[in-house]
């Protein structure tokens, strides 16, 4: 007969397993969220913190309507009229699309080689691919700088080859950038495809073509359509994370490069004031929280149904 | 009719040029004896020298090894836990919540995570330094950890572990002694993910971090905002080096015993 | 023992019907529903110890859920189960004392044969000295000792099916469950483990219940076959009692071949049936007490085995007998089965055993030939 306690000290292992983990991310994830929604209605002042008010949990409930009361819109109205903060998320969305859409691009070919590759090879590729992606991601930005500058490695090349006379201007301009991106963030949608490709059934394309279907349709019509799953959950590991890049456009951008990480970052570092730079994050995360809503739902789908 | 024509070859070897000859030349310049980084003056090992008398670069190495050690191990403990909570335990009150606070991180931008994390340690009045960097760490690594466990035990023969029940097992010791043994590659995967993760992270760190905590990325970040010097391209040439090692050691063990398990399974086949 | 028969030996063990025996393990008004589903739909059973028992039906029948209900995977909606005369409700399964083999042996990968097999020992808290003699008593009993120390990939399918075999036995427990057993060895190896798993059962004396669809897996192994479908019980009897009297056209046409034979009674009195079957234009008269009326809508339900085939008319063809031209032969050496088709457009098969070594057979396609059959040799179903 199944004892008492024993019965609940199996029902105590079992809520542990889930309460420690999920307690563990509602105090360091979400709640800092939540702080940040909150200071972003406060106001700078020099300091230690460095705004108001700050909330005093041992004066009660009395100056906890207070504090409440102290709380401004004034940075998210600073936002809407200051140039720098709307054009860099215009510039960091429109630079997201772009560069999600170039790394397809370079991608697929890749990916799709990979999958058509004798599967002998294919283990070895996959490292080949995920190698540069275990690298540290610093360390692969930096790498262009050397090459990308105007006495770096591109140009000593083209000019010894005189296909040019002239240094090319990359480094701090958007080129660089969306190089820096497309080199860093290839293997995340690499991946993706070829294991969205990889699973293609060969004898698909097989009947396409004993019915008549010569390779590029057959690739438009089938493969193609097949791999969507891949294209997307790539494009939203590309997209969202480059929304709010900072190491590349901080290091191989200019100041003509535009992208709200990159303010963000000046806005707390270099201002200081804490306030608005939580107003800042605040949008972009509005920005992105349906696309992060979507990508968590696919993949959760993704996961149940592989099961 | 598995073809893989010209196009695919040229595509892949393209591909991989394009990724690989960044690295190469990083490499092959922390060779460079002159201190321009772009003019060739020769092979030499003096960068690395250089190296081993730059206290604050060791300094930093150390604390970056330290960080992802600890913050790696405790988030494979979280993240596995976490995972058998998401397939196990069916729908509960507040999955998905939970389900999103797993997944978000995943592609968060750095900066949001950073910000928010050091505004709550101020705001509670936590002294930042070392252990707050760990903290952020395991918050980040567990989500990495938690899935790549995740879409192991959803493959997982759920028989194997009624099995152990049917014989007298209780649960928590049937985890222990036959789920988790059989999965332990993929925990093991889960510990190298947050352990690169770590120890790449540089936007987070900078964020969370409080006095006499500098890591790598931060002092290699610093550094390469004054200039390109050698010295940078030779740590990371070792970091690269590490890496390398790595995960090279990783695909080798575990194609080996899948090759030793293919052809004890052909040998077994042929027995009546 | 010597064998006479295929099946279960001929023996006097039937405590089923013995009013005084003890049920073993019992079902009562059990009820397992997954949402608006009801896997088992109020089922009441018994089983008796060491009996050798079948749950035998279509997948999705609710045999599985049976099974796993009693080994506590799954727990009842309503109603209870008992082992030996205690509730198993809210017992874990790590706490009952039933052992199950599963239908994929799900042995553990990571573990020698040896540990796969002591380690229901282990969680017993048996002293080391007493596994080993355990283990080694049980490998020998699967004929399996020198593959102790191997691991499961480096086994052959009906290997991996002893080691799970042995494991399940090895803490004698007090119920065996059995998953489809064999459906996963091919025929020669299938024919000799039956044979294997009914000695070890009567050696043993321990109580076997086995799931399968495979109807002759069924009737090969158990004293006792309970046929369901829907989540329901349709009929638990002997093979024999299944086989030759079926309650319903469910369970006669879910064994073996069935003739059934649409007709109104015409009489049914002192233990004898008349029926007018239409159609096919016959009288029958069965020797069976029926509950049916006069005037009601049954079926004759007969095995083609029990029909006789010939080209000469019967003496008597008013009655049990049709006139029909063969359509097709299905001649399996041993046996030939003719589908005679009759006026009605309708088809009877009938099996004969070919006993005279004749290459060409007298009776051969689109021959006129009249179907007999006995007034004991079918039944009356009236559902």
């Amino acid at each position: 007969m199944a004892s008492e306690s024993d019965g609940r000290s199996r029902g105590l292992a079992r809520w542990l397993v889930l309460a420690i983990p999920y307690a563990w991310l509602l105090i360091l994830f979400l709640v800092p969220f939540l702080i940040v929604i909150k200071i972003s209605f406060s106001t700078p002042v020099i300091g230690q913190p460095p705004y108001t008010p700050t909330f005093d949990v041992s004066g009660g409930i009395g100056s906890l309507m207070a504090s409440l009361r102290q709380l401004v819109v004034d940075n998210y109205i600073f936002l809407t009229k200051d140039a720098l903060y709307w054009k860099s998320y215009l510039s960091s969305l429109w630079i997201a699309i772009a560069s999600t859409f170039l790394v397809l691009l370079f991608s697929y070919p890749i990916a799709y080689g990979m999958a058509r590759a004798p599967r002998a090879w294919q283990p070895t590729l996959v490292m080949l691919i995920i190698l540069p992606f275990w690298t540290s991601f610093l360390i692969r930005v930096y790498a262009w700088i050397g090459i990308l500058k105007k006495d770096g490695l591109l140009n000593e090349l083209l000019l010894s080859l005189h296909l040019i006379d002239q240094p090319l201007i990359i480094l701090n301009t958007n080129w660089a950038v969306y190089i820096g991106i497309i080199y860093s963030y290839m293997p995340f949608m690499i991946l993706p495809l070829y294991a969205a490709l990889e699973r293609l059934d060969n004898t698909l394309l097989e009947a396409a073509s004993d019915l008549g279907s010569p390779p590029l349709r057959s690739f438009w019509q089938i493969t193609f359509p097949l791999s969507i799953p891949g294209v997307i959950a790539g494009s939203f590991l590309v997209f969202i994370p480059v929304t709010g890049e900072f190491v590349i456009p901080d290091l191989l951008g200019g100041h003509t490069t535009l992208m709200i990480g990159k303010t963000l970052w000046d806005e707390f570092f270099a201002n200081r004031d804490w306030p608005l730079a939580s107003a800042v994050a605040v949008v972009l995360l509005v920005l992105l929280v349906v696309p992060i809503v979507i990508f968590q739902n696919q993949e959760q789908k993704r996961a149940e149904r592989e099961g | 009719m598995r073809t893989f024509s010209r196009f695919n070859l040229t595509s892949v070897i393209l591909g991989l040029s394009f990724l690989y000859i960044p690295i190469v030349l990083l490499i092959i310049y922390s060779f460079n004896d002159s201190k321009l980084s772009t003019v060739w003056g020769g092979w030499s090992v003096r960068w690395y020298g250089a190296l081993v008398n730059d206290a604050a670069m060791l300094d930093a190495a150390w604390v970056t090894l330290r960080v992802a050690v600890i913050s790696s191990t405790v988030a494979t403990v979280l993240g596995t836990m976490a995972a058998v909570a998401l397939v196990r335990y069916g729908r509960f009150w507040g999955r998905s919540l939970f389900s999103g606070m797993i997944y978000a991180p995943l592609v968060m931008p750095d900066v949001i995570t950073g910000l928010s994390l050091l505004l709550m340690f101020v705001a509670l009045g936590v002294a930042r330094g070392f252990w707050t960097i760990v903290l952020a760490h395991i918050t980040f690594s567990m989500c990495y950890v938690a899935i790549v466990i995740q879409s192991r035990l959803v493959t997982f023969d759920k028989s194997l572990e009624e099995a152990a029940a049917d014989l007298g097992c209780p649960p928590f010791k049937t985890f222990m002694v036959i789920t988790l043994p059989i999965i332990a590659p993929a925990v093991v995967a889960g510990w190298m993910l947050g352990f690169t993760l770590s120890l790449d992270d540089l936007v987070i760190a900078s964020f969370t971090t409080g006095p006499g905590a500098t890591t790598l990325p931060m002092r290699i970040y610093s550094q390469v905002r004054l200039g390109v010097t050698p010295e940078i391209n030779a740590v990371c040439t070792i970091l690269i080096g590490l890496v390398a090692t790595g995960v090279l050691a990783a695909a080798i063990v575990s194609r080996r015993r899948e090759q030793e398990r293919q052809r004890a399974e052909r040998l077994a086949a042929a027995m009546p | 023992m010597a064998r006479t028969a295929v099946g279960p030996v001929q023996r006097k063990f039937a405590p089923w019907n013995d009013p005084a025996a003890k049920p073993f393990i019992e079902f009562r008004h059990v009820t397992k529903r997954f949402g608006d589903f009801a896997a088992v739909d109020d089922i009441s059973l018994t089983i008796y110890e060491r009996e050798f028992f079948a749950l035998l039906g279509p997948s999705g029948c609710g045999k599985t859920t049976m099974m796993r209900m009693i080994a506590g995977f799954d727990e009842p909606t309503s109603g209870e189960i008992m082992l030996d005369g205690r509730n198993l409700a809210g017992v874990p399964p790590y706490k009952r004392p039933s052992n199950m083999m599963f239908q994929s042996y799900a042995l553990f990968p990571h573990m020698s044969v040896e540990a796969n097999v002591a380690f229901g020992l282990k969680q017993e808290g048996m002293p080391k000295d007493q596994i080993a003699a355990r283990v080694e008593e049980m490998l020998k009993m699967v004929k399996l000792t020198p593959f102790a120390k191997r691991k499961p990939h480096q086994l052959s399918g009906g290997q991996r099916q002893r080691v799970a075999l042995a494991r399940s036995l090895a803490k004698k427990p007090k119920v065996l469950l059995l998953d489809e057993p064999l459906g996963a060895l091919d025929r020669k190896l299938r024919e000799e483990t039956q044979f294997e798993l009914t000695d070890l059962q009567v050696d043993l004396g321990l109580t076997f219940i086995i799931v399968t669809h495979d109807q002759e897996e069924a009737m090969t192994l158990a004293d006792r076959i309970a046929v369901m479908n829907h989540g329901q019980i349709i009929q638990v009897g002997t093979p024999a009692e299944i086989y030759e009297q079926p309650n319903s056209k469910y369970v006669a046409d879910f064994i073996g071949n069935i003739n059934l034979l649409e007709g109104q009674v015409v009489s049914a009195a002192g233990g004898m049936v008349r029926m007018d079957c239409k159609g096919t234009g016959a009288t029958v008269v069965v020797e069976e007490e029926t509950p049916a009326k006069t005037g009601d809508t049954v079926w004759f339900a007969v095995r083609p085995e029990k029909i006789g085939v010939s080209l000469t008319a019967p003496t008597d063809r008013s009655v049990n007998a049709i006139e029909g031209q063969v359509w097709d032969i299905g001649y399996l050496g041993d046996i030939s089965v003719y589908h005679v088709r009759l006026a009605s457009g309708a088809t009877v098969k009938a099996t004969v055993t070919n006993a005279t070594r004749l290459v060409e057979r007298p009776i051969t396609w689109e021959d006129k030939v009249w179907l007999t059959w006995a007034p004991d040799s079918g039944v009356v179903l009236t559902s």
